[in-house]
């Protein structure tokens, strides 16, 4: 039996010995953290920088990096140290990530992660260690239903930039059905869901709603499936969107296409072509904010990488200003209560995105821009624009509803709200 | 024998002694992940080394045990019930597994568990009322079993070892008992073994148990280790990556699934903080092993090792090589 001649005396005794060097050198090598001299501001981003989500995660970085070289890497007086890491954009690598920030380097403030399904993984954890978090992941249950003391969102909930766009397709656009499509993911269903509850709210219908998998690689059988309505809003994150609406672009269907900040993000302006004229987006960002601070955030991103911003980019920039603001209002990093407060009580005016402050569940109100794409107006050698056609101002996470009736319905879901007939 | 004795009372208490040596809650943890990594990958290798059955659904086996195990949890049941109903359950889909893809043996089966584990996961996935989809479900606590709180970093490394020691003794009694040497006859000559009277299927469905057994255990320390579970951990390239361990470590040996699932998991958690492109470090590991040391890290060390004394002493290495090759 050839597997018995290899377990011999001397190759067992050889490998075992081996092994448990192995072991001890492996771990030996690793270098002990620094021991800090001067306390600096330790400040922790948990981004995607492999695999599909790795765009978004890379913009992610960049606008924390630009908000760091604006400031000398300074905030309030306190020299930054920035640690990145890579989740993979996977829950079990979030975990595993989110340790290493937290344990390892001992992190003030965690920024990010990316993707809803990493922040659910994350979530009791950052509660047990206590660690102020500022998320661009809308899991919108984290604000609402399940809040955690925590958990900051200077971005949005997943159908906080819907609720407006589901009023505008209903009153302005006057759309009376939409099929509404999206990943089969939990942002998307809320995402959808959000249009769904503004759009119906306001004499709208929805019609259906597809769900193709994060990774398809052919939309056609599902734009097939796109028939009796007058308007499409879709909810791609990442680079479906570019994917899926060049796939809408040759099918030759002429729906009017609506969707939310990640379908139309500016980032993707460069690599869209001419399908997406006429596509309606809602975003708590554009490039066309016209206030000297937007101007500064798209020189810099300009300058140190040479692209444009997105809201990827513009949200852990805009995160990064909020962390400033609380720390210059005195809040103790040593007290981790106190510093959350401290956030929490961040109102700000001078931001990439115009002027922002935060819900008492720590979910951010700001304005939200409604933009057609066109070729109109376009700039920095862009081909085609977002151009802003109305803001909505003071937008919560809750749209028109109050606090109250909102969370007495359940989170938005894939069956949340139903299909009405109509 | 007493060599071996000492070989392995040494690599115990090297083990043990990690956590002091360490030090850092951190690679503690990573420590953790280790272990029941290799825990997985020693139950992969009970099919691709002993039993010469390529697996890709063993992430699907993998998700059941840690499904049921979150499922009950956040049910309100205690530890003790949810982990032997996860133990049970993983052992009802692996009987599953086995009857449908044990029809056939190379290519098909491979692909026929590739298949079934992505069953599975589309499961996972999409029974939503059931699993919560890729919001995946949370397990709040930790079990103290004596006692004992598993929620410091060193309680969980020091249960985590002693289910690994375990599960090591059961690989290393498994192999050498006279079905270990049938199932490893099965491998190399299923028709022989047949017409010498072996019900070559039976054993080989018994060897799929043992190894959805280890597989359970893994799954269930998983989900203890993350507090948490969602579809991604049964996706493909879970089942792919517990492969790559036993492969580049080397499979048919006992420790080969151990020093894969080190590779692997260092690579993955430690050079990725300090690499940004740690793929392309991991899949330059891998073509480096392929093509210096084909057989697994294992193996081919000690290939080379013997290389080295051979070319010192070469007419002894030639006694051990000679004696060795004989049945």
């Amino acid at each position: 039996m050839s597997h018995k001649g290899r377990s011999s005396k001397v190759t067992r005794r050889a490998l075992l010995a081996g092994s448990a060097a192995g072991v001890g050198a492996a771990f030996g090598r690793f270098p002990a953290p620094a021991v800090a001299q001067a306390a600096p501001f330790k400040l922790g981003l948990l981004t995607v920088k492999t695999g599909p989500l790795a765009q978004g995660g890379n913009q992610m970085e960049q606008g924390v990096l630009t908000f760091l070289k604006e400031t000398d890497n300074m905030m309030a007086g306190r020299k930054v140290e920035l640690v990145i890491a890579d989740t993979g954009g996977a829950p079990a690598g979030a975990k595993t990530k989110v340790q290493e920030l937290v344990e390892r380097d001992r992190i003030d403030v965690l920024l990010g992660p990316l993707a809803t399904f990493e922040l659910y993984a994350i979530n009791d954890y950052i509660q047990q260690q206590k660690i102020p978090t500022l998320s661009l992941a809308a899991a919108d249950n984290l604000t609402q239903r399940q809040p955690n003391p925590y958990l900051l969102r200077a971005s949005a909930t997943s159908s906080q930039a819907l609720h407006p766009m589901g009023h505008y397709a209903a009153t302005e656009l006057k759309f009376k059905r939409t099929l509404a499509i999206g990943e089969d993911l939990s942002f998307d269903y809320e995402e959808i869901g959000g249009y769904q509850a503004a759009f119906e709210k306001d004499g709208g219908c929805v019609v259906g709603k597809l769900w193709p998998p994060l990774v398809t690689p052919d939309y056609t059988p599902y734009i097939a499936q796109i028939a009796d309505c007058d308007s499409v809003c879709q909810g791609f994150a990442g680079s479906n969107p570019l994917r899926f609406m060049k796939a809408y672009g040759e099918s030759g269907l002429k729906y009017p296409v609506v969707t939310g900040w990640t379908g139309g993000d500016d980032a993707l302006l460069k690599s869209f072509g001419d399908e997406a004229i006429g596509m309606v987006s809602c975003s708590p960002y554009s490039l066309e904010i016209p206030t000297e601070r937007n101007q500064r955030f798209i020189d810099g991103m300009q300058k140190s990488f040479n692209v444009l911003p997105g809201f990827y980019a513009a949200g852990l920039y805009i995160s990064c200003q909020v962390v400033e603001a609380a720390l210059k209002a005195g809040g103790d990093t040593a007290n981790k209560e106190k510093f959350v407060a401290a956030l929490r009580a961040v109102s700000l005016t001078d931001t990439p995105r115009g002027p922002l402050k935060f819900d008492h569940l720590g979910n951010v109100v700001g304005s939200f821009y409604v933009r057609r794409c066109g070729t109109e107006g376009a700039k920095y050698g862009l081909k085609l624009w977002n151009k802003i056609i109305k803001t909505y101002d003071n937008v919560s996470q809750f749209w028109t509803w109050p606090e109250q009736e909102f969370l007495a319905h359940p989170v938005y879901s894939r069956d949340y709200p139903p299909l009405q007939k109509c | 024998m007493t060599g071996r004795r000492i070989g392995v009372a040494v690599a115990i208490l090297a083990l043990i002694a990690v956590p002091f040596v360490i030090g850092e809650v951190y690679y503690v943890n990573i420590a953790s992940q280790i272990l029941l990594y290799a825990i997985f990958a020693l139950g992969l290798n009970v099919l691709v080394g002993y039993a010469g059955l390529v697996s890709l659904g063993h992430a699907g086996l993998f998700g059941v045990a840690a499904y049921v195990t979150a499922y009950l949890l956040a049910a309100g049941y205690g530890h003790l019930v949810a982990i032997l109903a996860a133990i049970a359950a993983g052992l009802v889909v692996t009987a599953g597994f086995a009857a449908l893809a044990l029809r056939a043996t190379g290519i098909s089966f491979i692909m026929i568990s590739l298949a079934l584990g992505e069953i599975i996961w589309g499961l996972a996935y999409r029974w939503i009322s059931l699993t919560n989809g890729d919001n995946g479900i949370s397990v709040a606590t930790r079990p103290a079993p004596f006692g004992l709180p598993l929620t410091s970093a060193r309680g969980f490394y020091d249960a985590t070892l002693v289910v690994f020691l375990v599960a090591v003794a059961a690989c290393a009694i498994f192999v050498r008992s006279p079905f270990g040497a049938a199932l490893c006859g099965t491998r190399d000559q299923p028709r022989r073994m047949n017409t010498l009277g072996y019900h070559v299927w039976m054993i080989r469905f018994w060897a799929f148990m043992f190894s959805g057994l280890l597989t359970s255990v893994a799954g269930i320390l998983f989900v203890y280790y993350n507090e948490f579970i969602s579809p991604q951990a049964l996706a493909l390239t879970a089942s792919a990556e517990g492969l790559l361990m036993v492969i580049s470590g080397g499979a048919g040996t006992l420790l080969g699934p151990v020093i894969g699932a080190a590779l692997v998991v260092i690579v993955k958690n430690v050079v990725s903080a300090y690499v940004t492109r740690w793929n392309f470090v991991l899949g330059a590991i891998f073509v480096l092993i392929v093509v210096f040391m084909p057989e697994g890290l294992v193996p081919g060390s000690v290939r080379f090792w013997r290389w080295v004394t051979a070319s010192r002493r070469p007419r002894v290495a030639a006694t051990v090589v000679e004696r060795e090759s004989r049945p």
